[in-house]
């Protein structure tokens, strides 16, 4: 049962075949069994999921309708305020904070019935593309332990890849939930910039946070894409539209006619040619699925990661001033007669990890007098033509793709000391964060000289989110045709597994 | 163009009020040399005629009606915090010891 989808979970529940409660007992066995190999998780809630895997159950019987993925167990990534659940992100500074509120995103999917497992591990303050930066050690990706499940949400993804939860909750800013889904053999979707509340989820750059859906199937995404999504009151930046038809969509699953445009930038050198290949043959399948491949043009992307470099990292030195060690978090240094300042500058060195201190540092030089229009202003005009080019390539296609990375999965600890390498991994998902677009990624095959996933990426105007479903769906559908069965179906057996 | 020195980058670490030992800021100083070199590169074609832009959509203020909403007990309120007292955060000393 833990392997199936999450669509599938929900219409056993529905036959009686599987209770609820039955379902999140055998995922948090599951977890018991495996997660010491892939630590995706930093905390599991067994009493609070049981509870609301009984509630759901408690609700069917009585003949109540509920929604489509109630009782359904997920993982919620800890950069999330879950009200009195341990929220770290993944971070020293914030061990033991217990938040009194829960995020929106949480709001809406207790209100819908989905019953949350844990907090998952993920980079510290989501900073990072492989989930080593953690402090709490780094998580393994279930299709080669001594490998990265990507980042920041590392965790999400291979909680999903080792079938710990059959949905997971992850945040993305540069990539933090695209890039782990592409190298953990995933789906996992960034929506378009304020089509799902930020409230309560711990900023790190507000202009490009975005919380989205995570799963094994284009149409489980869909459906919790649709249950998080919406315009919230506590979110000013939140859209006030309505959400777009993402179920429909996946379920439809139809390209033709489509306009698909491989973005020429986003490809060829520096790619590994397993994922290059893999990525062809996708385009092959959508042409025949009826769609109309055409190549685009966007000239700016190359200046996309050193504008990103520098507008994400002058966003966290402001949005992490926060962490001062008054109100919430650990406090270090508070000894008779020490000063405010000297508690914050030791709790802040104490708490913090390396790359955190980095990206404060150099977003603090970026911001500062003298140089603030040479970085911080001149990324900012990137950021306009990085729009600019988007904007002018969906005049001739309705989505644009590209292979998600550059490469598989690199192995733990083989960048942990070249950040501009680990910076590099994000080349193909920044331009979609910068733009405030939707992007998503769904796994295309395994590159055949390393037998590790592919991710196939798909980028969608603002608030077309549908048609990333669309074409991920038909993408989906005839590959599963050529496999026979799910990617994820290769996936080797973790060792002393039940 | 940069070549950030140990006195340079305790500065920003005093700006960013992090207090680092002085292994940590030689390391960083190496480290956004080669950072700082490489997303310089925005400066080749952000020329003056383009406007920048700080955020994704368009901009607006929201506000709501000025009445009272269910909120946050005090208690809840204080639950994270590393020291309170008398329904309030207590924190170190703020001012000078003169006063």
């Amino acid at each position: 049962m833990i392997t199936r989808a999450a669509h599938e979970m929900s219409a056993a529940m529905a036959s009686g075949e599987i209770s609820s409660v039955e379902l999140t007992q055998a995922h948090l066995d599951r977890i018991t069994s495996v997660d010491a190999q892939v630590h995706a998780f930093l905390h599991v809630d067994t009493e609070g999921a049981l509870a609301q895997a009984q509630s759901v159950d408690d609700a069917r019987a009585r003949g109540e309708s509920v929604g489509p993925l109630a009782g359904v167990p997920l993982a919620l990534k800890d950069v999330m305020a879950q009200q009195g659940i341990p929220t770290t992100a993944g971070s020293k500074i914030l061990e033991g904070w217990r938040p009194p509120y829960d995020a929106t995103v949480v709001s809406k999917l207790k209100a819908a019935g989905v019953v949350i497992l844990g907090k998952t591990n993920m980079d510290e303050f989501a900073m990072g593309s492989s989930t080593e930066n953690s402090a709490y050690g780094p998580t393994h990706n279930p299709w080669d332990l001594t490998r990265i499940p990507g980042g920041s949400g590392g965790g999400s993804s291979a909680s999903l890849a080792a079938f710990e939860a059959p949905l997971a909750i992850g945040t993305d800013t540069g990539g933090s939930i695209r890039q782990p889904a592409a190298v953990t053999g995933t789906v996992g979707v960034k929506p378009t910039y304020g089509g799902v509340s930020r409230y309560g989820l711990i900023a790190f750059s507000s202009s490009l946070d975005q919380a989205g859906p995570c799963a094994r199937t284009v149409l489980d995404t869909a459906l919790l894409h649709e249950v998080i999504a919406g315009h919230d009151a506590h979110d000013a930046t939140s859209i006030d539209a309505p959400v777009p038809q993402v179920v429909r969509a996946a379920r439809e699953g139809s390209v033709k006619g489509m306009k698909i445009g491989v973005v020429k930038e986003l490809n060829g050198d520096g790619y590994q040619a397993g994922v290059r290949s893999r990525f062809e043959e996708s385009l092959e399948l959508l042409a025949k699925a009826g769609a109309e491949i055409v190549e685009v043009s966007c000239p700016n992307f190359e200046y996309a990661l050193a504008a990103y470099y520098l507008i994400a990292p002058s966003e966290c030195s402001s949005n992490l001033a926060r962490f001062d060690a008054m109100r919430y978090g650990i406090r270090v240094g508070d000894e008779d007669g020490a000063s405010a300042e000297s508690v914050m500058n030791l709790t802040r060195e104490v708490g913090f990890g390396r790359e955190v201190k980095r990206r404060i540092i150099l977003g603090t030089y970026a911001l500062s007098s003298g140089y603030f229009d040479a970085y911080y202003g001149s990324a900012q005009k990137v950021r306009t033509l990085i729009m600019q080019d988007f904007n002018k390539a969906f005049t001739s296609a309705d989505v644009l793709v590209s292979p998600t990375c550059p490469t598989t999965a690199f192995k733990i600890g083989e960048k942990a000391n070249d950040p501009l390498a680990m910076y590099l991994n994000d080349i193909a998902t920044i331009p979609v964060n910068m733009a405030g677009i939707g992007g998503m990624s769904l796994p295309c095959g395994l590159a055949p000289e390393d037998g590790l996933p592919v991710g196939f990426q798909v980028m969608a105007p603002a608030m077309q989110d549908q048609r990333m479903y669309s074409v991920g769906a038909a993408l989906e559908a005839s590959l599963l045709s050529q496999w026979g069965a799910p990617l994820l179906s290769q996936i080797p057996a973790l060792v002393g597994a039940k | 163009m940069s070549n950030l020195s140990r006195s340079d980058v305790a500065h920003l670490a005093h700006l960013a009020r992090i207090d680092m030992t002085d292994p940590e800021l030689d390391a960083l100083a190496n480290e956004l040399d080669v950072i700082l070199e490489a997303v310089a590169r925005v400066q080749e074609v952000a020329t003056p005629d383009i406007a920048p832009t700080s955020h994704p959509l368009p901009l607006r203020n929201v506000t709501r009606p000025d009445v009272v909403t269910p909120s946050l007990t005090p208690a809840a309120a204080l639950s994270g915090a590393p020291a309170s007292e008398d329904q309030r955060f207590r924190v170190p000393q703020i001012l000078g010891e003169e006063s």
